[in-house]
């Protein structure tokens, strides 16, 4: 076995947990199936393959094994996650069930519309609240992350130039302080980035966006507030500015949490934005995905939002609701993915505005806000802060101190492991050195905002008496601390051997 | 009702700490003229109310709980085994995110880990990352790798017209200001019709297997050939067909790309689903995306960590080729766990059983009059019925007498296939329900049926 040859190399301690592969047994199976009820048809032998070498273990096996797996991770549902960027709020078991309903969830997306309508009536409404809550015109629910709502945002920017005969708009301004996404999709759209510093409140600096404002810009692209925690005090300044110059205004959506009753992005002046339904609207993050990631625009940008979009055919009247269908926006980037959007993420946002309301929303985001001020202000005498400001739903602190050299971001991190606690996001922004990025969310109680305090400032104690006790950490995770350099040198990123004839030839 | 759990006392004793006097004092940086707009939404609903409207939405659609259904084209009526969703429901997997910190991670990291392994088992690749968003932007991003593997030198991308219709129009999307040029899919191109295509610009030829009509081309020679002309062949395959038939490793494949749905994802009117990807040892170092490694922690147990995390956006920013952050993780969850649980003989049974009722239903639509089925090739789960008037017409009376979902009409994305029907069959369709059709597409025929029941 597999198993025990690992065991006894080197003495070093067991896996966590074996791998499936060496859970397997041959001759074993694990599921139960029919046996054919029609005539059998002749196989055509010169196609088939020959072995598939996966795991043959029990049903039993596999509960276990994924049971066991899980326990070695941290979530939402164990405890206090204030991942900053990701607003890791809690997810609503109602929505669980609202996505899984046979009629979302054994419904084929190539349905004839008419026999669909209960999804598309879902749909319809959710574009119509994200608009409204976002003050744009439109949006299309077609991205399926963050990342792919930027992208859709990016390509519209350039789609509405071009229509306009202005090839040369190909520069994004993109602040230093932005998600790496930001950039990369830029590049991604072919587009070249312009990037511009903060100022020493971690505003963008006005004077150097007006320097490199001109005729070759596309648009820019800004978090709000942005990712140091803060909103923009030029905000308008900035819009004005970009607009002076011919150029559109694209707002990341990571942040909404902070925003919601709080400001619209289309009446702050953003042509286009996305939405994270997976951080503003509590849909699962599921260990990386599934995502949502809307794109709403403005009346400008509206004709070039990928599709389809779902719109009323026909309107309804008392008697008979209006019809629904699929269109194709009128000069559309095109479609971003295979049929219409994340639409289990999309019946879950849709339960969770539904179930707040106008107020309820409002009070998420004066919470969250309200939170994230709390712990900013009860941490800043012991941490040292780049901006000492009211800070949105999240902000930023340093993990590195003057008279205790040796400690950084990561180890206070590693550290608050063993107080049961998810590290912050660190080393982002990249502008902060040794940045803690930390977002308690609203669905947080002030008692566990208190504990997470406390636990930091014992931290920054022991970085100071004890900074092995840091070094060393995490001491009560499941495993020590991950050598990740190895992994990169030594490539491990498959645990089976192909056969001949399969592999490198 | 929120999810909010301050009381009254924790408000005032937070904004005292925080030493302002109200909410609205936090938001004094927002500009005064845009600061705290009404909301035009409706007033906020109870958890059971909630539920009755969104039970009530749900009511509104035809399903393939009720119905039997025969429609695929690139989302499948696929078995889950109850396990599945189990294990999806687990709040340690769900409520997780991104896997940032491996200590607290190990768990979603082994389980991708496994996923990784068992993809490049079933294409027949070295190396698979953690997903893509779905079959089409996997399929994108493969176009992506290999013009960045080329630096963009060789500008041409030969797509076969057997490639689904809505990937064929992503890729564009995607492509739209990289300067590559998309060739071979606008006619109807043979597999040797598209190797002629090949010359020194070519980056990248792609075919799906089974092609979108559900048959399987015979590839012998094709990789020869691209590699021949210095291009790199991408297939995209049907993870439930690869139970069966040789993996695109064997047919030499250097990208393999798809749909992961099938492998015990919903069909969730289609998303979330999964992308897979998965290459050559040689080309690891440019896939876009989340990959998972082994390594060991500090006192050398084993360990799984996010690897060759330089590649990605958040590091490498504007010089990233892809911007992908979040992808599909719990959807590669439970791909993994399904095929944990088919294992190696479940998932070929699960793929022969797709095999004998496809052909049965082919077979016996074929022998209805005015119906003929294409067996000039050999097919998988789906085949093309040519139908003796327009597929809607049809499709609408097998809904309202049958309560049959019928298949695809081809005419949507195919000019020349008017009155043609892509059927898929799965391992859920009883012979029954494979009689039924067949009997209603009898009737379907006959033209006084179809206009008794005009409205």
């Amino acid at each position: 076995m597999m198993t025990e040859l690992i065991l006894n190399k080197n003495g070093a301690p067991p896996p966590l947990e074996p791998l499936i592969y060496e859970l397997s047994v041959p001759g074993r199976v694990g599921v139960n199936l029919p046996a054919p009820d029609v005539p059998l048809a002749d196989l055509p032998a010169d196609l088939l393959r020959t072995s598939l070498d996966l795991p043959e273990v029990s049903e039993l096996d596999v509960v276990r094994h994924f049971t066991r797996l899980s326990q070695f991770n941290h979530a939402i549902d164990i405890g206090f996650y204030p991942l900053g960027s990701c607003t890791m709020k809690y997810n609503p078991r109602l929505n669980e069930d609202m996505a899984r309903l046979p009629g979302f969830a054994t419904i084929h997306p190539l349905q004839d519309p008419a026999t669909v309508q209960g999804a598309l009536a879902l749909m319809y409404q959710l574009q119509e609240w994200l608009a409204e809550i976002s003050g744009m015109k439109g949006v299309s629910l077609q991205p399926a992350a963050g990342a792919h709502g930027e992208f859709a945002g990016i390509l519209m920017i350039r789609a509405y130039h071009l229509a306009n005969g202005e090839p040369h708009r190909t520069k994004i301004i993109v602040p230093d302080s932005a998600h790496g996404t930001n950039p990369a999709t830029t590049a991604m759209a072919g587009l070249q980035v312009v990037e511009i510093p903060s100022d020493a409140n971690g505003d963008v600096d006005l004077d150097v966006l007006r320097g490199v404002c001109g005729d070759d810009v596309a648009g820019m692209m800004i978090t709000v507030p942005n990712t140091l925690g803060v909103f923009e005090a030029h905000i308008k300044e900035i819009v004005d500015i970009i607009h002076g110059c011919g150029g559109l205004m694209y707002m990341d959506g990571a942040n909404m949490n902070a925003m919601l009753g709080v400001a619209k992005p289309g009446e702050l002046g953003f042509d286009v934005m996305h939405y994270n339904l997976h951080k503003t609207f509590s849909t699962p993050h599921g260990g990386g995905g599934p995502g949502s990631g809307p794109v709403a625009a403005n009346e400008k940008l509206l004709p070039f939002l990928p599709g389809p979009i779902v719109d009323i055919l026909e309107e309804g009247d008392d008697e008979t609701p209006p019809l629904y269908g699929f269109v194709m926006p009128e000069k559309s980037i095109g479609r971003l993915k295979a049929f219409w959007g994340n639409f289990g993420m999309l019946v879950r946002a849709y339960a969770y505005i539904a179930l707040h309301g106008a107020q309820g929303l409002r009070d998420v985001t004066n919470h969250a806000v309200l939170n994230a001020n709390y712990v900013r202000a009860m941490l800043k005498d012991t941490y040292p802060m780049p901006f000492d400001r009211i800070c949105g739903h999240e902000f930023v602190c340093m993990g590195h101190w003057k008279d205790a050299e040796g400690v950084h971001a990561l180890d206070i991190s590693k550290r608050l492991m063993d107080y049961g606690f998810h590290p912050p996001t660190n080393y982002f922004p990249l502008i902060v050195p040794e940045a803690l990025l930390i977002e308690p969310t609203e669905t947080e109680s002030k008692q566990e905002c208190d504990r997470f305090i406390a636990a930091m400032k014992e931290i920054a104690r022991e970085a100071h008496e004890s900074p092995e006790l840091l070094h060393e950490a995490p001491h009560k995770a499941p495993v020590k601390r991950v050598d990740d350099v190895r992994a990169a040198k030594q490539l491990v990123l498959c645990c089976r051997v192909l056969p001949e004839g399969e592999g490198e030839g | 009702m929120t999810y909010i759990p301050h009381t009254d006392a924790d408000r005032a004793a937070m904004l005292k700490a925080i030493g302002v006097e109200s909410f609205a004092d936090l938001f004094d940086a927002v500009p005064p003229e845009n600061r705290f707009p009404p909301l035009n939404l409706p007033d906020g609903l109870s958890e059971m109310e909630v539920a009755a409207e969104l039970n009530s939405l749900a009511r509104a659609n035809v399903s393939a709980s009720d119905y039997a259904i025969f429609l695929g084209a690139g989302a499948y009526n696929h078995f889950v085994p109850s396990v599945v969703d189990h294990i999806l429901r687990r709040g340690e997997f769900f409520t997780a995110y991104t896997p940032y910190q491996p200590e607290l991670s190990q768990g979603t990291l082994q389980a991708i880990f496994e996923y990784q392994s068992m993809m490049c088992m079933l294409t027949g690749m070295d190396a698979a990352n953690a997903s893509h968003y779905d079959g089409a932007t996997s399929l994108a991003e493969a176009v992506t790798m290999a013009n960045a593997h080329f630096r963009g030198k060789r500008p041409k991308v030969i797509l076969s017209p057997g490639i689904h219709p809505q990937y064929r129009a992503v890729v564009r999307t995607y492509h739209q200001n990289t300067g590559l040029k998309f060739v071979g899919d606008k006619g109807s191109a043979t597999i040797p019709d598209l190797v002629d295509m090949l010359d020194d610009d070519t980056a990248l030829l792609v075919v799906q297997y089974p092609n979108f009509f559900g048959q399987i081309d015979d590839f012998t020679g094709l990789a020869d050939a691209v590699h021949r002309a210095g291009a790199l062949l991408c297939i995209v395959a049907d993870p439930i067909a690869l139970g069966l038939f040789k993996s695109p490793g064997e047919w030499g494949a250097d990208i393999v790309v798809g749909e992961g749905q099938g492998l015990g994802i919903p069909l969730s009117f289609g998303g979330p689903y999964l992308g897979f990807f998965a290459t050559r040892t040689e080309y690891v170092r440019k896939i876009a995306g989340r990959i998972v490694g082994e390594t060991v922690d500090a006192d050398g147990r084993r360990a799984y960590v996010m690897t060759l995390r330089p590649r990605e956006q958040d590091i490498r920013r504007e010089k990233a080729t892809s911007n992908i952050c979040t992808n599909q993780g719990l959807m590669a969850l439970a791909a993994c766990v399904y095929m944990s649980v088919m294992g190696k003989t479940g998932l070929r049974r699960v793929a022969e059983l797709c095999y004998h009722k496809a052909h049965y239903a082919a077979q016996q639509i074929d022998a209805l009059d005015g119906y003929s089925v294409d067996m000039s090739k050999p097919f998988f789960k789906e085949f093309v019925v040519t139908c003796p008037k327009p597929v809607s017409e049809i499709n609408e009376f097998l809904l309202e007498h049958w309560g049959i979902i019928g298949g695809y009409d081809l005419s949507r994305d195919y000019d020349k296939r008017e009155n043609q029907m892509l059927i898929a069959v799965t391992e859920m369709n009883s012979k029954d329900e494979i009689d039924s059709l067949v009997e209603a597409l009898k009737e379907a025929k006959a033209p006084h049926l179809h206009l008794s029941h005009e409205h």
